[in-house]
């Protein structure tokens, strides 16, 4: 944990006697438990045999199988395979999208002059404010036009020219705490503004590029809105609507299978959660992000 | 490249005003952050600024994809204002909905983080726990198990029979209980208002409590006079962004009722109402007005709390 997050969010240590403190963490351990434990029932209902998951609110399966991972799997015309696949490669795009297009508008706007600055700035703070309701139906047309309607190309495009203004103004706060010092030395050897962007501010900008990156993947790859309006083709699907439509079909008949994929499709979210923990906590308290 | 003159260095102006002709230099003065910007610059006006104005045309016509815009003036918003008994279902819903949620999770949040700035041994892993649910919640499969938790034969009913022999209804498909099951779910995910109020608590100096100790004030008084005024800023600022969250909830509730929003309307969230109208009958002029008024009473609802701010929030120092 760096000192950074300890001095944000990790009050110090108190003493207490031995009976409060076992007190407090049983209520701890408690509370985190009934957190937990709607998830841990998912988790431990994907491998119970079928018959058994209704009747009991116990976590431990009388036995362990793994039919639900193999129904579920293959439950559709087109396995979730298939589906992880789909998800992978957008996700991945549009979260390099998310960076690349991001951090260019943020060093424009963080560390070049050019006549208009202060007025794109004001009209891009604006653009968080709005809701994407009002710019919904209008793309939807665009793409349709386009052609793009059916492919994953509304869902990864618009990353590319910058569209979430929340992670530029995260860019431009983090840039603006770089020393100037450093880009005006590199003009005066002869650097181009992009060799400053790409040699300097980049590599210097890694923790805020990674909270990015982390989280416009998460959030690409939880999206369930976007995708189910422009895939309809069931090739062309993403997890959440694999899922979807696996609760469409099966109905209440399998909750096994459907607890199994749904246990896959958290298993990247989680994995995020596990490794970048600290990213993760640090990017909330540190920027107000929603989720 | 002769680029250098781009960068905020007096050095490189200075040279650039030297050495070149006006037009040259004007173009190149720009030239470098117009470069940067065009992505967000296309991205603006192809994705945002022209998009919203063409919903905002749409929004007076009628529109199947098919036919060309019908312009129909103000027709869409006095029919959805005066006649359109789905809007009105709607509006219930989602205002019940943000009205029970928000300050449920802002309240479980504040209490927790009250608890973690104390200084308990393994606070990290409790921490990490508890914003779990706030980093799943909004996946499918989160919906998905909650669906099966609140069904007739599902977890909560099991329990309930299980322990007080008492045989619960089919929530989810009652229209009395299903709103309720998603204020539940969003109230599970208080993890990231949580870590901000944590981050909120840390700010406040201990002295003051110390001071207060002093002076004989209890913890109580301590809360009201000191914690609770020194954190509004941080209130404010997570009930606005919950509020705003909450108005564009979709997909729990498009899992939940299958997306009819049923039953009987009991979970037609605003933006599942659009959905279904630009999406599901394809009426774009129609659901580009309710884009719009949704827009009108986001904006109204941040203008006002603003506004509000000023008598609740202290901004001292």
């Amino acid at each position: 944990m760096s000192d950074a997050t300890r001095d944000i969010l990790t009050p110090p240590k108190v003493q207490r006697s031995p009976l409060v403190s076992v007190l407090l963490h049983t209520a701890l351990i408690i509370c985190s438990f009934g957190m937990l434990y709607p998830i841990l029932w998912m988790i431990s209902g994907s491998f119970r045999p079928q018959e058994e998951l209704f009747g009991t609110s116990s976590l431990i399966p009388s036995a362990l199988d793994l039919g639900g991972y193999f129904r579920g799997w293959t439950g559709l015309q087109v396995t979730f395979g298939r589906f992880f696949w789909n998800s992978l490669v957008i996700s991945v795009l549009a979260t390099i999208g998310n960076v690349v297009g991001c951090s260019l508008a943020a060093f424009a706007f963080s560390r070049l002059r050019f006549g208009g600055r202060k007025f794109w700035f004001a009209l891009m703070l604006g653009t968080l404010m709005l809701p994407y309701h009002v710019v919904l139906i209008p793309q939807y047309i665009l793409f349709l036009h386009l052609g793009w309607v059916n492919t994953p190309l509304p869902l990864i495009v618009p990353k590319y020219l910058a569209t979430d203004a929340f992670f530029i103004f995260l860019m431009v706060q983090f840039f603006r705490g770089i020393p100037k010092e450093l880009d005006e030395a590199a003009v005066m050897d002869g650097c181009s503004p992009f060799r400053i962007y790409w040699k300097i501010m980049l590599p210097l900008s890694l923790p805020v590029l990674a909270t990015a990156a982390i989280f416009s993947f998460i959030w690409t790859w939880d999206d369930f809105f976007g995708p189910l309006i422009y895939l309809s083709d069931i090739d062309t699907y993403t997890v959440q609507l694999g899922l979807r439509s696996f609760v469409d079909s099966t109905g209440s008949s399998d909750w096994t299978a459907l607890f199994a994929m749904s246990n896959l499709s958290l298993i990247p979210v989680f994995l995020f959660f596990l490794f970048f923990q600290r990213l993760l906590i640090e990017g909330i308290a540190t920027t107000g992000m929603k989720r | 490249m002769a680029l250098h003159s781009e960068i905020l260095s007096k050095e490189g102006r200075a040279s650039a005003l030297r050495s070149r002709g006006t037009f040259r230099r004007i173009l190149e003065r720009n030239a470098a952050g117009y470069i940067f910007l065009l992505p967000w610059l296309l991205g603006f006006f192809g994705l945002t600024l022209g998009p919203a104005l063409a919903s905002l045309y749409l929004s007076f016509t009628n529109y199947d994809l098919l036919q060309s815009p019908d312009w129909v003036g103000a027709a869409n918003y006095v029919r959805i204002l005066s006649d359109d008994p789905k809007f009105g279902a709607a509006m219930r819903v989602t205002f019940t909905y943000v009205v029970l949620s928000v300050p449920l999770k802002l309240a479980f949040a504040l209490a927790v983080a009250m608890a973690f700035n104390r200084g308990i041994k393994g606070l990290t892993l409790y921490r990490a726990i508890f914003y779990l649910p706030s980093l799943l919640g909004s996946s499918v499969a989160i919906a998905v198990l909650w669906r099966q938790l609140f069904a007739s034969d599902g977890l909560v009913n099991m329990a309930l029979w299980q322990i007080f022999g008492f045989e619960g209804p089919s929530w989810i498909s009652n229209p009395d209980y299903a709103l309720y099951t998603l204020v539940l779910l969003s109230v599970w995910q208080f993890g990231s208002p949580m870590i901000i109020f944590l981050a909120g608590l840390r700010q406040i100096p201990t002295d003051m409590y110390e001071a207060a100790e002093m002076d004989g004030a209890g913890k109580a008084r301590q809360f009201f006079k000191i914690t609770l005024p020194l954190l509004t800023p941080v209130i404010f600022f997570n009930a606005v962004i919950q509020t705003i969250e909450a108005f564009k909830a979709f997909t729990p509730a498009f899992i939940i009722s299958e997306g009819t929003g049923g039953p009987i309307n009991s979970t037609l969230f605003y933006t599942l109402y659009l959905y279904q109208e630009a999406f599901g009958f394809f009426r774009m002029g129609y659901a580009s007005a309710l884009a719009w008024i949704l827009v009108i009473i986001i904006s109204l609802f941040t203008a006002f709390s603003f506004l509000g701010a000023r008598y609740w929030v202290h901004y001292d120092e």
